[in-house]
Protein backbone atom coordinates (compact mmCIF):
# COMPACT_ATOMS: atom_id res chain seq x y z
CA UNK A 1 0.00 0.00 0.00
CA UNK A 2 1.22 3.25 -1.14
CA UNK A 3 2.01 6.23 1.04
CA UNK A 4 -1.09 9.03 0.66
CA UNK A 5 -0.42 12.71 0.75
CA UNK A 6 -2.15 16.19 0.71
CA UNK A 7 -1.85 18.37 -1.92
CA UNK A 8 -4.13 20.80 -1.61
CA UNK A 9 -5.92 22.60 0.91
CA UNK A 10 -8.15 25.58 0.68
CA UNK A 11 -11.30 26.83 2.73
CA UNK A 12 -14.04 29.83 3.03
CA UNK A 13 -13.55 32.73 5.51
CA UNK A 14 -16.05 31.86 8.71
CA UNK A 15 -18.58 34.45 9.09
CA UNK A 16 -21.71 35.15 10.57
CA UNK A 17 -24.45 34.85 8.18
CA UNK A 18 -23.12 33.59 4.84
CA UNK A 19 -24.84 35.76 1.93
CA UNK A 20 -25.24 32.60 -0.47
CA UNK A 21 -26.72 29.25 -0.70
CA UNK A 22 -24.41 26.19 0.33
CA UNK A 23 -23.19 25.03 -2.76
CA UNK A 24 -21.41 28.46 -3.37
CA UNK A 25 -20.02 28.22 0.35
CA UNK A 26 -18.34 25.01 -0.93
CA UNK A 27 -17.03 26.65 -3.73
CA UNK A 28 -15.18 29.14 -1.89
CA UNK A 29 -13.02 26.35 0.34
CA UNK A 30 -12.96 24.44 -3.24
CA UNK A 31 -11.44 26.81 -5.26
CA UNK A 32 -8.59 27.81 -2.73
CA UNK A 33 -8.01 23.77 -2.85
CA UNK A 34 -8.05 23.30 -6.38
CA UNK A 35 -5.63 26.66 -6.93
CA UNK A 36 -3.43 25.59 -4.36
CA UNK A 37 -2.92 22.17 -5.72
CA UNK A 38 -2.88 23.82 -9.30
CA UNK A 39 -5.12 20.31 -10.60
CA UNK A 40 -8.08 21.26 -12.05
CA UNK A 41 -12.02 19.52 -10.93
CA UNK A 42 -11.18 16.73 -14.08
CA UNK A 43 -8.26 15.45 -12.11
CA UNK A 44 -10.08 14.48 -9.38
CA UNK A 45 -11.86 11.14 -9.53
CA UNK A 46 -14.41 11.09 -6.69
CA UNK A 47 -15.71 13.72 -3.92
CA UNK A 48 -16.47 13.00 -0.40
CA UNK A 49 -18.84 15.43 0.65
CA UNK A 50 -18.97 16.06 4.41
CA UNK A 51 -21.66 17.94 6.85
CA UNK A 52 -23.51 17.60 9.67
CA UNK A 53 -27.28 16.94 8.18
CA UNK A 54 -29.82 18.82 10.70
CA UNK A 55 -28.41 22.08 9.52
CA UNK A 56 -29.36 21.71 5.92
CA UNK A 57 -31.94 22.28 3.92
CA UNK A 58 -31.28 20.34 0.34
CA UNK A 59 -31.52 16.71 1.07
CA UNK A 60 -28.22 14.70 -0.04
CA UNK A 61 -26.49 17.86 -0.50
CA UNK A 62 -23.56 16.28 -2.15
CA UNK A 63 -24.90 15.63 -5.31
CA UNK A 64 -25.94 19.78 -6.09
CA UNK A 65 -22.54 20.41 -4.06
CA UNK A 66 -21.01 18.24 -6.72
CA UNK A 67 -22.85 19.14 -9.84
CA UNK A 68 -21.87 22.90 -9.19
CA UNK A 69 -18.01 22.29 -8.30
CA UNK A 70 -18.49 20.46 -12.18
CA UNK A 71 -17.27 17.05 -10.61
CA UNK A 72 -19.62 15.04 -12.75
CA UNK A 73 -19.71 12.61 -13.62
CA UNK A 74 -17.22 11.53 -10.89
CA UNK A 75 -18.73 9.52 -7.79
CA UNK A 76 -19.35 11.45 -5.21
CA UNK A 77 -20.77 11.08 -1.98
CA UNK A 78 -21.65 11.63 1.87
CA UNK A 79 -20.39 11.39 5.01
CA UNK A 80 -21.18 12.49 8.24
CA UNK A 81 -19.99 12.44 11.95
CA UNK A 82 -21.38 15.59 13.81
CA UNK A 83 -18.36 18.08 14.05
CA UNK A 84 -15.53 15.20 12.88
CA UNK A 85 -17.38 14.74 9.77
CA UNK A 86 -14.41 16.05 7.35
CA UNK A 87 -11.77 14.26 9.74
CA UNK A 88 -14.11 11.25 8.89
CA UNK A 89 -14.13 12.63 5.33
CA UNK A 90 -10.58 12.20 5.10
CA UNK A 91 -10.28 8.78 6.77
CA UNK A 92 -12.54 7.54 3.93
CA UNK A 93 -10.72 9.11 1.49
CA UNK A 94 -7.55 7.81 2.61
CA UNK A 95 -8.55 4.30 1.93
CA UNK A 96 -9.95 5.26 -1.53
CA UNK A 97 -6.68 6.52 -2.57
CA UNK A 98 -4.62 3.74 -0.28
CA UNK A 99 -6.58 1.25 -1.69
CA UNK A 100 -5.82 1.88 -5.14
CA UNK A 101 -9.43 2.94 -6.40
CA UNK A 102 -9.16 6.68 -7.25
CA UNK A 103 -5.53 8.66 -7.63
CA UNK A 104 -7.10 11.88 -6.32
CA UNK A 105 -9.76 12.16 -4.10
CA UNK A 106 -11.37 15.71 -2.50
CA UNK A 107 -12.88 16.04 0.90
CA UNK A 108 -15.08 18.92 0.62
CA UNK A 109 -16.74 20.13 4.37
CA UNK A 110 -19.53 22.68 4.27
CA UNK A 111 -22.01 23.89 7.04
CA UNK A 112 -24.42 26.71 6.27
CA UNK A 113 -25.90 26.60 10.18
CA UNK A 114 -27.69 30.02 9.03
CA UNK A 115 -29.40 27.96 6.82
CA UNK A 116 -32.20 27.13 9.82
CA UNK A 117 -33.88 30.08 11.91
CA UNK A 118 -32.74 30.25 15.66
CA UNK A 119 -35.98 28.55 16.76
CA UNK A 120 -34.97 25.87 14.86
CA UNK A 121 -32.11 25.50 16.15
CA UNK A 122 -32.98 25.96 19.25
CA UNK A 123 -34.87 22.64 18.70
CA UNK A 124 -32.33 21.10 17.25
CA UNK A 125 -30.45 22.07 19.73
CA UNK A 126 -32.25 19.44 22.31
CA UNK A 127 -32.24 16.26 19.99
CA UNK A 128 -28.34 16.86 20.04
CA UNK A 129 -28.40 13.70 22.35
CA UNK A 130 -29.62 10.33 22.82
CA UNK A 131 -33.41 11.34 22.11
CA UNK A 132 -34.92 8.47 23.69
CA UNK A 133 -33.35 8.69 27.02
CA UNK A 134 -31.10 11.77 27.88
CA UNK A 135 -33.42 14.44 25.42
CA UNK A 136 -36.58 14.48 27.42
CA UNK A 137 -34.51 16.19 30.52
CA UNK A 138 -33.63 19.25 28.46
CA UNK A 139 -30.35 18.85 27.49
CA UNK A 140 -27.23 20.61 25.60
CA UNK A 141 -24.27 20.57 24.11
CA UNK A 142 -22.78 23.23 26.51
CA UNK A 143 -24.25 21.21 29.38
CA UNK A 144 -22.84 17.84 28.42
CA UNK A 145 -19.07 19.51 28.08
CA UNK A 146 -19.96 21.14 31.48
CA UNK A 147 -19.90 17.94 32.98
CA UNK A 148 -16.92 17.05 32.40
CA UNK A 149 -15.32 19.92 33.05
CA UNK A 150 -17.14 20.17 36.51
CA UNK A 151 -15.36 16.24 36.80
CA UNK A 152 -12.08 17.65 36.07
CA UNK A 153 -12.07 20.32 38.29
CA UNK A 154 -13.57 17.50 41.07
CA UNK A 155 -10.29 15.24 40.59
CA UNK A 156 -7.75 17.43 39.21
CA UNK A 157 -8.57 21.16 40.97
CA UNK A 158 -8.66 22.85 37.43
CA UNK A 159 -10.15 26.29 37.51
CA UNK A 160 -12.43 28.35 36.03
CA UNK A 161 -9.48 30.63 35.54
CA UNK A 162 -7.17 27.48 33.83
CA UNK A 163 -10.67 27.51 31.08
CA UNK A 164 -10.12 30.95 30.67
CA UNK A 165 -6.51 30.85 29.78
CA UNK A 166 -7.53 28.75 26.50
CA UNK A 167 -10.06 31.22 25.77
CA UNK A 168 -7.54 34.05 26.16
CA UNK A 169 -4.96 32.24 23.84
CA UNK A 170 -7.59 31.36 21.25
CA UNK A 171 -8.53 34.97 21.05
CA UNK A 172 -4.61 35.88 20.49
CA UNK A 173 -4.69 34.31 17.17
CA UNK A 174 -7.71 34.84 16.26
CA UNK A 175 -7.20 38.14 15.81
CA UNK A 176 -4.31 37.51 13.07
CA UNK A 177 -6.07 35.24 11.17
CA UNK A 178 -8.14 36.54 8.82
CA UNK A 179 -10.50 33.45 8.05
CA UNK A 180 -11.38 34.00 11.26
CA UNK A 181 -15.38 34.73 12.52
CA UNK A 182 -14.23 36.28 15.99
CA UNK A 183 -11.33 38.90 15.35
CA UNK A 184 -11.41 40.11 18.76
CA UNK A 185 -8.94 39.95 22.07
CA UNK A 186 -9.96 38.09 24.78
CA UNK A 187 -8.45 39.13 28.94
CA UNK A 188 -8.58 36.97 31.85
CA UNK A 189 -10.28 40.48 33.32
CA UNK A 190 -13.54 40.05 31.02
CA UNK A 191 -14.17 36.74 32.32
CA UNK A 192 -14.12 38.44 36.38
CA UNK A 193 -16.22 41.13 35.12
CA UNK A 194 -20.28 40.63 35.90
CA UNK A 195 -20.74 42.67 33.38
CA UNK A 196 -18.95 41.41 30.42
CA UNK A 197 -20.88 38.96 28.56
CA UNK A 198 -17.83 36.96 28.36
CA UNK A 199 -18.53 36.23 32.17
CA UNK A 200 -22.09 35.24 31.78
CA UNK A 201 -23.18 31.89 32.81
CA UNK A 202 -24.51 29.14 30.19
CA UNK A 203 -24.24 25.65 32.22
CA UNK A 204 -22.00 25.78 35.31
CA UNK A 205 -19.42 25.71 35.41
CA UNK A 206 -18.88 26.58 31.89
CA UNK A 207 -19.54 30.46 30.69
CA UNK A 208 -20.47 32.17 27.17
CA UNK A 209 -16.34 33.16 27.06
CA UNK A 210 -15.73 29.00 27.23
CA UNK A 211 -17.97 28.26 24.57
CA UNK A 212 -16.55 28.65 20.89
CA UNK A 213 -18.50 31.11 18.24
CA UNK A 214 -21.43 29.20 15.48
CA UNK A 215 -20.16 29.91 11.74
CA UNK A 216 -20.94 29.46 8.37
CA UNK A 217 -18.02 28.23 6.56
CA UNK A 218 -16.35 25.63 3.68
CA UNK A 219 -13.47 23.69 3.49
CA UNK A 220 -11.04 21.50 1.21
CA UNK A 221 -8.75 19.07 1.97
CA UNK A 222 -7.70 17.21 -2.04
CA UNK A 223 -5.54 13.66 -1.74
CA UNK A 224 -3.75 11.94 -4.12
CA UNK A 225 -1.28 8.74 -4.44
CA UNK A 226 2.51 8.93 -4.24
CA UNK A 227 3.07 9.20 -8.16
CA UNK A 228 0.11 12.35 -8.64
CA UNK A 229 1.33 14.23 -5.86
CA UNK A 230 5.14 14.05 -6.89
CA UNK A 231 3.75 15.25 -10.48
CA UNK A 232 1.13 18.12 -8.74
CA UNK A 233 2.95 19.29 -6.12
CA UNK A 234 5.83 20.87 -5.07
CA UNK A 235 5.18 20.58 -1.25
CA UNK A 236 3.10 17.06 -0.44
CA UNK A 237 2.56 16.92 3.05
CA UNK A 238 1.85 13.02 4.00
CA UNK A 239 -0.77 11.52 5.81
CA UNK A 240 1.66 9.74 8.29
CA UNK A 241 -1.57 8.32 11.06
CA UNK A 242 -5.41 8.42 11.71
CA UNK A 243 -7.28 6.76 14.50
CA UNK A 244 -10.64 6.93 14.77
CA UNK A 245 -13.31 5.63 17.66
CA UNK A 246 -16.65 5.86 19.14
CA UNK A 247 -17.92 6.14 22.94
CA UNK A 248 -21.70 5.71 23.65
CA UNK A 249 -24.07 8.46 23.16
CA UNK A 250 -25.52 8.04 26.16
CA UNK A 251 -23.85 9.66 29.15
CA UNK A 252 -24.79 6.76 31.40
CA UNK A 253 -23.03 4.16 29.27
CA UNK A 254 -19.89 6.07 30.10
CA UNK A 255 -17.29 5.51 32.20
CA UNK A 256 -14.76 8.26 31.81
CA UNK A 257 -15.72 12.20 32.49
CA UNK A 258 -12.27 13.75 32.90
CA UNK A 259 -10.81 12.83 29.26
CA UNK A 260 -12.51 11.67 26.36
CA UNK A 261 -12.23 8.55 25.90
CA UNK A 262 -12.45 7.89 22.20
CA UNK A 263 -9.58 10.83 21.72
CA UNK A 264 -7.45 9.07 23.96
CA UNK A 265 -8.25 5.76 21.68
CA UNK A 266 -7.85 7.42 18.29
CA UNK A 267 -4.75 8.67 19.35
CA UNK A 268 -3.23 5.41 20.68
CA UNK A 269 -4.01 3.72 16.61
CA UNK A 270 -2.31 7.03 15.58
CA UNK A 271 0.85 7.38 17.05
CA UNK A 272 1.37 3.66 16.42
CA UNK A 273 0.50 3.79 12.76
CA UNK A 274 2.48 7.04 12.23
CA UNK A 275 5.87 4.98 14.88
CA UNK A 276 5.85 8.62 16.77
CA UNK A 277 5.57 9.94 20.51
CA UNK A 278 3.38 12.57 21.38
CA UNK A 279 6.66 14.10 22.40
CA UNK A 280 7.48 14.41 18.48
CA UNK A 281 4.67 16.32 17.68
CA UNK A 282 5.24 19.93 16.45
CA UNK A 283 1.89 21.43 16.41
CA UNK A 284 -1.47 20.70 16.98
CA UNK A 285 -4.83 21.43 16.10
CA UNK A 286 -7.40 20.25 18.91
CA UNK A 287 -10.90 20.35 18.86
CA UNK A 288 -11.44 23.32 21.65
CA UNK A 289 -15.41 23.46 20.84
CA UNK A 290 -15.47 24.26 24.78
CA UNK A 291 -12.54 25.38 26.44
CA UNK A 292 -12.31 22.13 28.59
CA UNK A 293 -12.13 20.25 25.56
CA UNK A 294 -8.82 21.50 24.43
CA UNK A 295 -8.05 21.50 28.26
CA UNK A 296 -8.83 16.99 28.02
CA UNK A 297 -7.00 16.71 24.80
CA UNK A 298 -3.67 18.22 26.21
CA UNK A 299 -4.02 14.96 28.00
CA UNK A 300 -5.64 13.00 26.00
CA UNK A 301 -3.27 12.99 23.39
CA UNK A 302 -0.31 12.60 25.56
CA UNK A 303 1.33 16.51 25.27
CA UNK A 304 0.54 16.42 29.19
CA UNK A 305 -0.08 13.68 31.85
CA UNK A 306 -3.88 13.16 33.39
CA UNK A 307 -4.68 16.31 35.41
CA UNK A 308 -1.43 18.58 34.50
CA UNK A 309 -2.98 20.23 31.62
CA UNK A 310 -3.64 23.49 33.17
CA UNK A 311 0.10 23.59 34.00
CA UNK A 312 0.64 23.98 30.16
CA UNK A 313 -1.83 26.33 29.71
CA UNK A 314 -0.64 28.31 33.01
CA UNK A 315 3.16 28.41 31.60
CA UNK A 316 1.91 29.38 27.88
CA UNK A 317 3.25 26.10 26.50
CA UNK A 318 0.42 25.72 24.07
CA UNK A 319 1.25 29.60 22.56
CA UNK A 320 3.16 29.47 19.64
CA UNK A 321 6.50 30.07 21.18
CA UNK A 322 6.06 27.30 23.63
CA UNK A 323 6.89 23.67 23.58
CA UNK A 324 3.75 21.85 21.72
CA UNK A 325 1.94 24.87 19.99
CA UNK A 326 -2.07 24.46 19.72
CA UNK A 327 -4.68 26.15 18.25
CA UNK A 328 -2.30 29.02 16.68
CA UNK A 329 -4.81 29.78 14.63
CA UNK A 330 -7.85 30.47 17.24
CA UNK A 331 -9.33 27.09 17.31
CA UNK A 332 -13.20 26.51 16.66
CA UNK A 333 -13.38 28.97 20.06
CA UNK A 334 -12.25 32.42 17.55
CA UNK A 335 -12.33 31.01 14.16
CA UNK A 336 -15.44 29.33 14.27
CA UNK A 337 -17.01 26.10 14.31
CA UNK A 338 -19.13 25.55 10.59
CA UNK A 339 -19.73 21.71 11.82
CA UNK A 340 -19.04 19.95 8.80
CA UNK A 341 -16.53 22.12 7.81
CA UNK A 342 -14.24 21.94 10.81
CA UNK A 343 -11.75 18.58 10.47
CA UNK A 344 -10.76 20.26 7.36
CA UNK A 345 -10.05 23.36 8.27
CA UNK A 346 -7.84 22.08 11.36
CA UNK A 347 -6.18 19.95 8.71
CA UNK A 348 -5.42 22.86 6.52
CA UNK A 349 -3.76 24.90 9.37
CA UNK A 350 -1.52 22.17 10.33
CA UNK A 351 -0.89 21.39 6.25
CA UNK A 352 0.40 25.39 5.72
CA UNK A 353 2.54 25.04 8.99
CA UNK A 354 3.87 21.67 7.65
CA UNK A 355 5.15 24.11 4.51
CA UNK A 356 5.98 27.09 6.43
CA UNK A 357 3.24 28.93 4.72
CA UNK A 358 0.92 29.96 7.86
CA UNK A 359 2.82 33.85 7.89
CA UNK A 360 1.46 35.46 11.13
CA UNK A 361 0.51 32.22 12.73
CA UNK A 362 4.11 30.03 11.63
CA UNK A 363 5.21 28.23 14.11
CA UNK A 364 9.40 27.74 13.86
CA UNK A 365 9.89 24.83 11.64
CA UNK A 366 7.40 22.09 12.65
CA UNK A 367 8.49 18.14 11.34
CA UNK A 368 5.19 17.03 12.27
CA UNK A 369 1.37 17.82 13.16
CA UNK A 370 -1.42 16.13 14.79
CA UNK A 371 -5.39 17.27 14.15
CA UNK A 372 -7.84 16.16 16.86
CA UNK A 373 -11.02 16.79 15.90
CA UNK A 374 -14.37 15.41 17.69
CA UNK A 375 -17.59 14.68 17.12
CA UNK A 376 -20.58 14.82 19.41
CA UNK A 377 -19.47 15.37 23.11
CA UNK A 378 -16.49 12.77 22.65
CA UNK A 379 -19.19 10.46 20.73
CA UNK A 380 -16.83 10.12 17.57
CA UNK A 381 -13.27 10.92 17.44
CA UNK A 382 -10.37 11.36 14.72
CA UNK A 383 -7.03 12.19 15.49
CA UNK A 384 -4.48 12.28 11.92
CA UNK A 385 -1.20 13.00 12.02
CA UNK A 386 0.59 14.48 8.90
CA UNK A 387 4.55 15.10 8.22
CA UNK A 388 6.74 16.79 5.96
CA UNK A 389 8.49 13.71 5.22
CA UNK B 1 -49.92 1.41 18.57
CA UNK B 2 -48.54 1.56 22.37
CA UNK B 3 -47.16 4.88 22.42
CA UNK B 4 -46.86 5.47 26.69
CA UNK B 5 -43.40 6.69 26.12
CA UNK B 6 -45.08 10.12 24.82
CA UNK B 7 -45.40 10.84 28.27
CA UNK B 8 -41.59 10.77 29.17
CA UNK B 9 -40.23 14.09 30.30
CA UNK B 10 -40.58 17.40 29.93
CA UNK B 11 -40.73 16.84 26.12
CA UNK B 12 -40.90 13.42 25.02
CA UNK B 13 -38.97 12.75 21.42
CA UNK B 14 -40.43 9.08 20.59
CA UNK B 15 -43.56 7.60 21.20
CA UNK B 16 -42.53 4.34 20.65
CA UNK B 17 -40.50 1.92 21.94
CA UNK B 18 -40.20 -1.82 23.41
CA UNK B 19 -39.34 -0.76 26.80
CA UNK B 20 -42.77 1.67 27.39
CA UNK B 21 -43.04 -0.30 30.42
CA UNK B 22 -40.69 1.84 31.84
CA UNK B 23 -43.29 4.66 31.50
CA UNK B 24 -46.00 2.76 33.21
CA UNK B 25 -43.57 1.41 36.48
CA UNK B 26 -42.70 5.57 36.63
CA UNK B 27 -46.85 5.80 36.82
CA UNK B 28 -46.97 3.39 39.62
CA UNK B 29 -44.16 5.15 41.86
CA UNK B 30 -41.09 2.78 40.57
CA UNK B 31 -38.13 3.65 38.59
CA UNK B 32 -36.40 0.42 36.66
CA UNK B 33 -33.96 -1.20 34.70
CA UNK B 34 -34.07 -4.23 32.70
CA UNK B 35 -31.59 -6.99 33.51
CA UNK B 36 -30.93 -9.94 30.42
CA UNK B 37 -32.64 -13.27 31.93
CA UNK B 38 -29.72 -15.25 30.02
CA UNK B 39 -26.81 -13.52 31.24
CA UNK B 40 -27.58 -11.48 34.01
CA UNK B 41 -26.49 -8.00 32.98
CA UNK B 42 -28.35 -5.30 34.34
CA UNK B 43 -29.34 -2.04 32.05
CA UNK B 44 -30.06 1.18 32.60
CA UNK B 45 -31.14 2.85 30.51
CA UNK B 46 -33.27 -0.26 30.13
CA UNK B 47 -33.47 -2.06 27.19
CA UNK B 48 -35.54 -4.99 25.29
CA UNK B 49 -32.30 -6.61 23.82
CA UNK B 50 -28.97 -7.95 25.43
CA UNK B 51 -26.24 -6.59 23.00
CA UNK B 52 -23.76 -9.25 25.15
CA UNK B 53 -25.73 -12.62 24.55
CA UNK B 54 -28.00 -11.75 21.78
CA UNK B 55 -30.75 -12.92 24.08
CA UNK B 56 -34.27 -10.35 23.95
CA UNK B 57 -35.41 -12.34 27.42
CA UNK B 58 -35.67 -9.17 29.73
CA UNK B 59 -36.96 -8.56 33.08
CA UNK B 60 -37.68 -5.67 34.87
CA UNK B 61 -36.09 -4.77 38.33
CA UNK B 62 -36.51 -1.58 40.61
CA UNK B 63 -33.68 0.67 41.18
CA UNK B 64 -33.07 0.90 44.78
CA UNK B 65 -30.76 2.39 47.54
CA UNK B 66 -27.98 5.16 46.44
CA UNK B 67 -25.68 6.04 43.99
CA UNK B 68 -22.59 8.09 43.84
CA UNK B 69 -22.72 12.00 42.21
CA UNK B 70 -20.17 11.74 39.34
CA UNK B 71 -20.94 15.32 37.97
CA UNK B 72 -23.49 17.88 37.23
CA UNK B 73 -24.50 20.88 35.48
CA UNK B 74 -26.40 24.04 36.00
CA UNK B 75 -28.40 24.92 32.68
CA UNK B 76 -28.69 29.01 32.29
CA UNK B 77 -30.55 28.39 28.87
CA UNK B 78 -32.31 25.57 27.17
CA UNK B 79 -33.46 24.13 23.98
CA UNK B 80 -37.16 24.62 22.95
CA UNK B 81 -39.68 23.07 25.42
CA UNK B 82 -37.81 23.66 28.07
CA UNK B 83 -37.44 26.86 28.63
CA UNK B 84 -39.95 27.39 31.49
CA UNK B 85 -37.85 25.04 33.25
CA UNK B 86 -34.48 26.93 33.46
CA UNK B 87 -32.76 26.61 35.88
CA UNK B 88 -32.52 22.85 36.18
CA UNK B 89 -29.62 20.30 36.71
CA UNK B 90 -28.43 17.70 34.92
CA UNK B 91 -26.17 15.22 36.52
CA UNK B 92 -24.68 11.53 35.88
CA UNK B 93 -25.32 8.98 39.04
CA UNK B 94 -23.48 5.62 39.69
CA UNK B 95 -25.22 2.91 40.90
CA UNK B 96 -22.32 0.27 40.30
CA UNK B 97 -23.47 -2.29 37.94
CA UNK B 98 -24.85 0.71 35.71
CA UNK B 99 -25.13 4.46 36.08
CA UNK B 100 -28.12 6.62 35.40
CA UNK B 101 -28.31 10.00 33.69
CA UNK B 102 -31.13 12.75 34.62
CA UNK B 103 -32.05 15.52 36.45
CA UNK B 104 -31.31 16.24 40.48
CA UNK B 105 -34.69 17.22 41.79
CA UNK B 106 -35.65 20.84 41.38
CA UNK B 107 -35.84 21.44 45.55
CA UNK B 108 -31.77 20.70 45.92
CA UNK B 109 -30.12 23.89 45.57
CA UNK B 110 -26.68 23.73 43.05
CA UNK B 111 -24.62 24.49 46.19
CA UNK B 112 -25.63 21.71 48.11
CA UNK B 113 -23.82 19.40 45.33
CA UNK B 114 -20.84 17.83 45.29
CA UNK B 115 -18.90 15.33 43.47
CA UNK B 116 -19.29 11.97 44.91
CA UNK B 117 -22.40 12.78 46.88
CA UNK B 118 -24.75 9.74 47.83
CA UNK B 119 -27.76 10.23 45.86
CA UNK B 120 -30.88 8.25 45.14
CA UNK B 121 -33.72 7.99 42.29
CA UNK B 122 -37.48 8.70 42.98
CA UNK B 123 -40.00 9.41 40.31
CA UNK B 124 -41.07 13.08 38.95
CA UNK B 125 -44.39 13.69 38.07
CA UNK B 126 -44.56 17.10 36.11
CA UNK B 127 -47.72 19.26 36.49
CA UNK B 128 -48.30 18.70 32.79
CA UNK B 129 -49.25 14.54 33.64
CA UNK B 130 -45.41 14.06 32.18
CA UNK B 131 -43.77 11.57 34.27
CA UNK B 132 -39.81 11.66 34.68
CA UNK B 133 -37.61 11.03 37.31
CA UNK B 134 -34.90 13.14 39.72
CA UNK B 135 -31.97 12.32 41.51
CA UNK B 136 -32.47 13.64 45.69
CA UNK B 137 -30.16 13.13 48.91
Amino acid sequence: MGRVAIIGVGQSAFVRNYPGGIRELAFEGFKEALLDAGIKAADIGASVICSAPEYDKQRSPAGVIAEYLGLNPQPTFYVESLCSSSSMGLRVAYSLVASGLHDVVAVIGFQKMSEITSAESQERMGRGADIQWESPFGTMMPAYYAMYARAHMAKYGTTAEDLALIRVKAATYGQINEKAVYRKAVTLDMFSDPSNPMSGPVASPLRVGDCCANADGSSCVILANEEKAQIFSKKPVWILGLGSATTPVNMANRDLFTGLAVAQAAAKQAYQMAGITPQQVDVAEVHDCFTIAEMMAYEDLGFARPGEGKELIRAKETYREGRIPVNVDGGLLSKGHPIGATGGSQIRTIVLQLRGEAGPMQVKDPVIGLVHNIGGVGLYGNVTILGRE
Amino acid sequence: MDDRFKKFGTVSFTAFTKTNDFVTHLEEGKVTGTKCRVCGKEYFPPRADCFQCLSSDMEWFPITGTGRLITYSTLKYAPAGFEKDVPYTIAVVDFGPYKMFGRIAPEVPEENLSVGMELRVKVNKLPSGQLSYVFCP
